[in-house]
């Protein structure tokens, strides 16, 4: 079936919406009743048809709609893509793993053609088709990580693993949950982490980052992560605090439904082949709580999720203002039955 | 499956020193290998008579062929079976399974200036660094200790290559590094590698920390063969059985031959993936590896299985 690509925004009268068939694919990050940090890493292999695992690069309705946010918000902040000068060769690494993938996957929709190092990349839903020297950084218009992440849904880090630990040094993030590139460039992986709270006292750090050090090339892993949005705004950055900031005070028990949005993270991590770094994709999918509500598992088990969570955690992810609206808007689906572990809609 | 593994054909075997051979591996399926980073290893499976051995391997290949990798295997004295096996019993066309590259010996991608320093059949992962180094003009220089030149593999193709940015240090010759000279006036950003028998590596740190270098500085890459000892038992809790490790065979092999998956990256001792927890034992933890410190040896708490034995009258460990 062909992929319909919505048109549709992420600002100023926020006409993004979900299909029912994009409800149904939703990774929903709550596998049970309440919610702790943990590493809850999982082997990145192919889901069921139809999820939003189906393919290691997910493409999805909305992704001509984001590629045009995307390049909005890169036009007014250039610094939100940026890469350290070692980093050629992972910004390479990255090119090709995402045209390889999305080739490989959708090949209705891209078409990669290898003729040694000359390489022909057709980009259909986009109109680009570009003929280019893999390794030659003047034969692009951009630098290679920014030409193929302009048209790659999500986030983009890039970490450099030296000194036995992980240094962000290069990325393309205009979709964040209240993080920035800009800030956190050249950090380590304790430095960018510091402000999380609980998560250190548990170890998580510790043991997350011995185990991202270890992820091998062809064995890429993931992990769910989550906040909540006030409208579907990818830009959720501190850089642009003053615009969405405000939106926290316009919640109301008549309008919650429609503009608070769960924004669910897909995070994998890739060992890169010829640079040994990691590439840290972070894939957003924003969904209101009145579709939710539509996947009546989804609405009582977040319920019960969002009464026990810590307020730290809650005060963490931007949503203690709203929680309790959020409360008595989900507690009519609460009717104390037993739900089934895991994220799938039933 | 923790590693997936690609199914490869021998495609070339060569004499490239004495008691040294290379091999040349090809996809059975015809496509492309995976592209590596310089300093990446492969695990390599071995079907001896039934018995399962896995040994790991410099890549030495050059990282822009994705049409073959090259592996070079000295042919040790005292060998467990694995060198033996690949000098005796592997021919062109046999097919053979390998690992993903894993690369536990990169390049500092920061550095102002490489030092590297081959001891013997260390030269291996030095090839694709060299490589890369000239191609993307970074400041190196290599520095290859042997025995003999009649042992050392690729030197008179590497000088060939580097011109003075290579030097060899040949002991029937006379020859030593003077590692002292060598470190005392390299300039500030300066890494140094180090792909050498365990003493060499030994000697090599210890200069540089006496004169002050920092431990991010230092870089090292070593397959520690797994000792052969007296045999024992092993109660693995977790999996409710009991392994028997057999006089030349590693308590990790034993595991696997149990139909056991375990974590392994270097099977050297030198990674740290396999890192076990030890639950309860009585006798003696004999630690061959480089991964746990002086202190986790005494806590006896943790093994690591790829290169370490027990002596004594039982041993638990939480598999």
């Amino acid at each position: 079936m062909a992929m319909i690509f919505h048109d549709e925004t992420y600002r100023d009268d926020f006409s993004f919406h979900n299909s029912p068939e994009s409800i149904r694919r939703y990774p929903f990050p709550f596998h049970e009743d309440s919610y702790m940090y943990a590493i809850n890493m999982e082997n990145h292999l192919p889901g069921k048809p139809g999820s939003s695992y189906e393919h290691p690069i997910d493409v999805d309705e909305h992704y001509v709609s984001e590629m045009r946010d995307r390049a909005i918000v890169l036009n007014e902040d250039p610094k939100r893509c940026q890469a350290l000068p070692h980093m050629m060769a992972a910004q390479w690494d990255t090119l090709e793993l995402l045209m390889t993938n999305k080739a490989r996957s959708y090949p209705d929709l891209f078409t990669l053609e290898r003729n040694g190092d000359l390489w022909h990349w057709i980009n259909q839903p986009l109109g680009i088709d570009d003929t280019f020297v893999f390794g030659d950084q003047s034969t692009l218009p951009y630098e290679p990580m920014e030409y193929i992440t302009r048209q790659a849904q999500g986030d983009f880090c890039i970490v450099d693993q030296r000194n036995d630990t992980l240094w962000m040094d290069a990325g393309m993030v205009t979709c964040q949950a209240d993080w920035s590139l800009d800030f956190d460039i050249g950090m380590n992986f304790m430095e960018w982490h510091a402000p999380v709270p609980m998560a250190h006292e548990l170890g998580i750090f510790d043991r997350a980052l011995k185990f991202l050090m270890n992820v091998q090339q062809g064995r890429p892993v993931r992990r769910l992560n989550w906040t909540m949005t006030v409208n579907p705004r990818l830009d959720t950055s501190p850089e642009n605090y003053h615009k969405w900031g405000p939106d926290k005070t316009t919640v109301t028990a008549q309008n919650i439904g429609s503009k608070l949005h769960l924004r669910c993270e897909l995070q994998s991590f890739w060992r890169l082949p010829r640079s040994n770094a990691l590439l840290f994709p972070i894939r957003q999918y924003l969904i209101s709580l009145n579709d939710i509500a539509t996947i009546p598992k989804w609405a009582c088990r977040m319920h019960r999720v969002l009464t026990t969570i810590p307020d730290s955690i809650a005060e963490y992810k931007g949503f203690s203002r709203n929680r309790q609206l959020a409360l008595d808007f989900l507690a009519p689906f609460d009717d104390g039955r037993e739900l089934t572990l895991g994220g799938e809609p039933e | 499956m923790i590693h997936p593994e690609i199914i490869v054909r021998v495609t070339d075997i060569a004499v490239v020193a004495e008691s040294i051979k290379q091999f040349t591996f090809e996809r059975v399926d015809g496509g492309s290998m995976p592209v590596f980073a310089p300093g990446a290893h492969i695990v390599v499976s071995m079907d001896d008579q039934g018995k399962l051995r896995r040994n790991p391997y410099s890549l030495m290949s050059s990282p822009s062929d994705s049409t073959s990798y090259q592996i070079s295997v000295l042919r040790v004295v005292e060998s467990r079976g694995g060198s033996a096996f690949m000098h005796e019993h592997v021919d062109v066309g046999d097919t053979m399974t390998i690992s993903h590259p894993i690369d536990l010996f990169p390049l500092h991608a920061t550095a102002k200036r490489h030092v590297l320093i081959a001891g013997g059949i260390g030269i291996t992962p030095f090839l694709p660094m060299m490589e890369v180094l000239n191609e993307s003009g970074q400041v190196f220089e290599l520095h290859y200790s042997m025995r003999s030149r009649r042992r050392g593999a690729f030197l008179s193709e590497l000088e060939r290559r580097y011109g003075s940015r290579v030097s060899a240090e040949v002991d029937d010759e006379g020859g030593r590094l003077d590692t002292r000279k060598l470190l005392i006036d390299q300039p500030l950003g300066t890494h140094i590698y180090v792909c050498a028998p365990l003493p060499m590596i030994d000697l090599v740190f210890g200069v540089a920390r006496e004169l002050g270098w920092a431990e991010e500085n230092l870089h090292r890459e070593v397959f520690l063969a797994p000792p052969a000892g007296t045999p024992f038992y092993t109660n693995l809790a977790k999996s409710g059985t009991t392994v028997y490790v057999a006089e030349h065979q590693s308590l990790l092999e034993s595991i696997e031959a149990a139909g056991i998956d375990v974590p392994y990256l270097c099977r050297g001792g030198a990674c740290g993936q396999c890192e076990t927890t030890v639950i309860d034992f009585d006798g003696q933890l004999m630690h061959h590896d480089i991964f746990l410190t002086d202190d986790e040896n005494v806590s006896g708490t943790k093994i690591m299985p790829c290169v370490s034995r027990f002596v004594g009258a039982s041993l638990t460990v939480e598999l």
